[in-house]
């Protein structure tokens, strides 16, 4: 039997206010295992606790009960009362009569028997507690960070900052991401380019960063601190360690009618290729649907120009393990298919062209060297019409569109237009809206100023149809402000389509138990108080995997996700929740329920031997559950059918003696 | 295979030809059209007044004739299959509209929108397969290039209709590309035609005609087939040079039983 005193808390009048704590202490006296019970008007001052662990020591007290104010304020502050008075931390209990009791009650008769039934409950309760002592498990002092665009490089480096070992996977051949595809980067229009690349070369050049370009997670084991992760090097065919870069291979490769991915497909590559000219690493790569002497062994052009003898055409994908302490995501986005947005006609004319194939026409390293031209006849467009919200705040298409808001659509219109004005002020051009979403510091301004300085017009409605005539795109649309159909003979249309995650979020989100909303954005652990980190403990949000976001943003969160990895490597040890769920081998008859709904993949399997009745051996298949996985929450005690699931601090025997107090 | 079969007022006179080659395509692909008993105006339009409920009674015969059959309805006038898909929908959907139309058909028992509707595009490409309409077809019609025309009711609303996508179809494509011809694609294929503008103000229907008819022309295209008779109706009356004639017509050409029908 439990020694058990019980404290009940003034908190000033926040609680004697509308309830009777004398009555409270007094009817408490009288439960099963209780020894001591006092009132005090705050329990948390230092006089409180005093009086906590003076009684501890004077009636041999094994379990305590505070009724007090929520758990979520002072459970903590208890515990460490009882651990200084030489009790495990895990024997209080606290009968919240604040929150949910004195400041939900008007009348103090309500109040104070609704206080002496939750203290009764949590003395219940605690007579079954057992002392719970924290697991420990070692850190792996490396973070991976999976993506390498501006999101994952900024987050890399700050981990390397602070003196610990990264390594970024990327799948694309280089990192740099969408930021290096960009040309102008608003709010200062500072040229991508030249923010990014120097940041690029500081990646390759810390010798904490390892880059694994061309390259994909394909399975991650284990837990917070010691995560067991495989990853697969893309045979790229070129010897990265001697490839210096120097691109004889790509000018003398036979196959140059390749389209360029990184332009869009607005111009040609050859079969090995380095994507640009600041390419991380600058390696090149074959592309083996392509080449020739890969197909059919016709060709090696190659590797007859290498100098440094860099060309292995029988390379194999290699497979590296590696283990991580902590692990950050930050695998962008894409804007959305365009082709069931017919209306706009983007598959018809080569003169409707996404935002990012703007940005790739007015970009210096572009198709077009940065002159503003029509992809078909390479003509200047007089006139040009931006379409904004295309596949966005897509309520009644949310099949082909998405129902969110995109972001950064507004902006980069905004920057579209103004700079085409600027550099082509003979050119007319249109912007068609739903709303102008321009917050941001400096953002609205900018703006104005496209608007107010360099004359763009922004039209509030939307554009029904595109449809190619001749050298024109007749644009018909609607001005919502002036009652009346427009109808516009444009050279260009620009559509600004909605962005969704990468398709590699959704089967790495799989792998690392980490949640994804309906959108495939993976889920922060809270929307406010936690908005970089993921529900599954060691894994970190970064950048537009977690939803749109402009850089400024993304570099942000960037290094809040590394600040958060660095608290986490910055230990030793990790110190576990001891409130963890735990199986009754006994009792498992292996069904794979709790497995299957638990969101954290804290349980696995294991066949066991078990002495029967019969003085026989079986072998069965038991539940295990992985303390250091394990978050506590109790969907698979719920889930087990056969109650073999129990969570300590937790117990199923708990609970109902707490209900059973409440009941009787 | 039999199917119900909803003609429709206009296919019984002005567009003959639309019901007629459906029949005559249909037996050469297995298909039968059972011609509902006793059929009746579709009601022309699906209103969306919640408290109209007289107009689209009609077409709740029909379904629940078909659905008394335990065969799916098939119509092939545009217009029909919006209203009578429309109404079904509702049926399934609305439980206010769909029990105070089951006060009506008291007499005729009770309908829930169990049937299932069809177009007869739908039928060709859902229950036939345009695979099996290319080993059928006996004249090809190789080298020509024909526009799809779908108008506005056809595919919409996509979340009624559940045909196509509607800013960007392909069923028709599909048709003309297994009878052996060249699709055109052109923007305004799914532009309205100008409807029943064209009673009132029959020239703001000739602009959109001729436009979807310029742009198809621009485009390449020989012919223009369509599923809806005021469709056929506008595009012609605006003066189309070039032939506009119906899917159904196109089709017994290539399975070759337009000539028998002429004969």
């Amino acid at each position: 039997m439990q020694r058990v005193g019980v404290f009940v808390c003034w908190c000033g009048s926040n609680i004697a206010g509308t309830v009777d704590v004398e009555a409270v202490s007094e009817a408490l006296k009288s439960e099963p295992g209780v020894v001591f019970s006092t009132n005090y008007q705050y329990m948390c001052s230092q006089a409180g606790q005093d009086m906590i662990k003076d009684a501890v020591k004077e009636h041999n007290l094994t379990g305590i009960v505070v009724c007090s104010c929520s758990p979520r304020m002072h459970e903590a502050t208890f515990r460490k009362t009882a651990a200084a008075a030489g009790l495990n931390p895990y024997m209080v209990e606290i009968a919240n009569i604040r929150e949910q009791c004195s400041w939900v009650h008007k009348d103090v008769l309500t109040g104070t028997e609704k206080a002496i039934i939750l203290g009764k409950a949590a003395v219940a309760k605690v007579n079954l507690n057992t002392p719970l002592i924290p697991g420990e498990s070692p850190v792996t002092k490396r973070a991976l960070v999976i993506g390498g665009g501006i999101a994952g490089i900024q987050t890399a480096l700050d981990i390397a900052d602070a003196g610990f070992e990264v390594d970024i996977v990327e799948k694309k051949p280089t990192i740099g991401g969408k930021m290096a595809q960009l040309d102008k980067t608003f709010p200062t229009l500072d040229c991508a380019a030249c923010i990014l690349t120097p940041k690029m070369v500081d990646v390759a050049q810390n010798e904490k960063i390892r880059i694994f370009s061309y390259s994909e997670v394909t399975e991650v084991q284990g837990f917070v601190g010691n995560f067991d992760v495989t990853i697969k090097k893309n045979a790229r065919y070129v010897k990265e360690e001697i490839c210096t870069g120097c691109g004889a291979c790509v000018e003398k490769c036979p196959m140059k009618k390749i389209p360029n991915e990184f332009n869009l497909g607005m111009d040609n590559r050859s079969a090995i290729y380095i994507p640009f000219a600041q390419a991380v690493p600058k390696v090149a790569t074959i592309d083996p649907n392509a080449c020739n002497m890969l197909k059919n062994g016709k060709c090696g052009v190659c590797s007859k120009v290498c100098a440094a003898g860099a060309i292995d055409y029988t390379q194999k994908d290699e497979y590296i393990n590696e283990k991580y302490g902590a692990i950050v995501v930050a695998t962008g986005f894409n804007p959305i298919s365009m082709d069931k947005f017919d209306e706009f006609a983007y598959n018809q004319s080569k003169d409707v062209i996404t935002s990012l194939e703007f940005e790739r026409l007015t970009n210096a390293a572009g198709p077009s060297a940065g002159k503003l031209v029509r992809p078909s006849d390479g003509k200047h467009p007089h006139t040009i019409v931006f379409v904004q919200c295309v596949g966005s705040r897509c309520e009644s298409c949310a099949e082909k569109g998405k129902e969110y808001c995109s972001k950064i659509c507004c902006m980069y219109t905004a920057k579209h237009a103004m700079l085409t004005r600027d550099k082509y002020p003979d050119t007319e051009v249109y912007v068609f809206y739903i709303d102008v979403r321009t917050p941001g510091k400096n953002f609205d301004e900018f703006y104005r100023r496209a608007v107010e300085e360099y004359g763009v017009k922004y039209v509030k409605g939307m554009v029904g149809k595109v449809t190619p005539e001749g050298d024109k795109l007749k644009v018909q649309a609607s001005d919502l402000i002036a009652n009346k159909q427009l109808h516009i003979d444009a050279d260009l249309v620009v559509l600004a389509a909605a962005i969704e995650p990468d398709k590699s979020a959704r089967p790495l989100a799989t792998m690392l138990t980490a949640s994804m909303d309906t959108n495939d954005f993976f889920t922060e652990a809270h929307p406010k108080l936690r908005p970089v980190e993921s529900p599954t403990a060691g894994v970190f949000l970064s950048g537009a995997c977690q939803g749109p976001k402009d850089i400024p943003e993304t570099v942000s969160q960037a290094g809040a996700a590394a600040s958060k990895v660095i608290g986490l490597l910055a230990k030793d040890k990790l110190t576990g929740n001891p409130c963890v769920a735990n199986s009754n081998e006994l009792m498992c008859n292996g069904c794979s329920s709790c497995a299957n709904v638990c969101p954290y993949g804290a349980i696995s399997y294991e066949d066991k031997e078990f002495r029967m009745p019969d003085r026989t051996t079986k072998v069965r298949r038991v539940a295990v559950v992985n303390p250091a996985v394990c978050q506590g929450c109790g969907a698979c005690t719920v889930a087990c059918p056969s109650g073999a699931m129990d969570l300590k601090g937790f117990a199923n025997s708990q609970i109902m003696a707490e209900v059973d107090a409440i009941c009787k | 295979m039999k199917v119900s079969y909803f003609p429709g007022c206009t296919l019984k006179n002005k567009a003959k030809d639309l019901d007629m080659y459906a029949y005559k395509s249909a037996e050469v692909l297995g298909v039968t059209l059972e011609e509902i008993e006793n059929w009746q105006c579709c009601g022309g339009v699906f209103t969306t007044a919640n408290d109209e409920v007289a107009t689209k009674l009609s077409s709740i015969r029909a379904l629940k004739y078909a659905g008394d059959k335990e065969q799916p309805l098939v119509t092939v006038c545009s217009a029909c299959h919006n209203v009578i898909k429309q109404t079904n929908h509702a049926m399934q959907t609305n439980s206010a509209f769909a029990d105070k139309v089951n006060r009506y058909m008291a007499a005729d028992g009770s309908y829930k929108g169990e049937t299932e509707v069809y177009h007869y595009l739908e039928m060709l490409r859902d229950l036939v397969g345009f695979d099996v309409i290319k080993e059928k077809v006996v004249n090809t019609l190789k080298g020509k290039k024909i526009a799809a025309y779908y108008g506005c009711l056809l595919l919409r609303p996509n979340k009624v209709m559940r045909m196509d996508d509607p800013e960007n179809p392909t069923i028709m494509e599909d048709l003309i590309k297994s009878l052996g011809a060249d699709a055109v694609v052109y923007a305004k294929r799914n532009e309205c035609c100008g409807g029943y503008i064209s009673l009132e103000s029959p020239d703001a229907a000739k602009k959109n005609s001729i436009a979807i008819i310029e742009n198809a022309k621009v485009n390449g295209a020989q012919m223009i087939i369509t599923a809806c008779p005021l469709c056929k109706y506008n595009l012609e009356k605006c003066g189309a040079d070039i032939p506009v004639v119906y899917f159904t017509e196109l089709l017994a050409e290539a399975l070759g039983v337009k000539e028998d029908t002429n004969a």
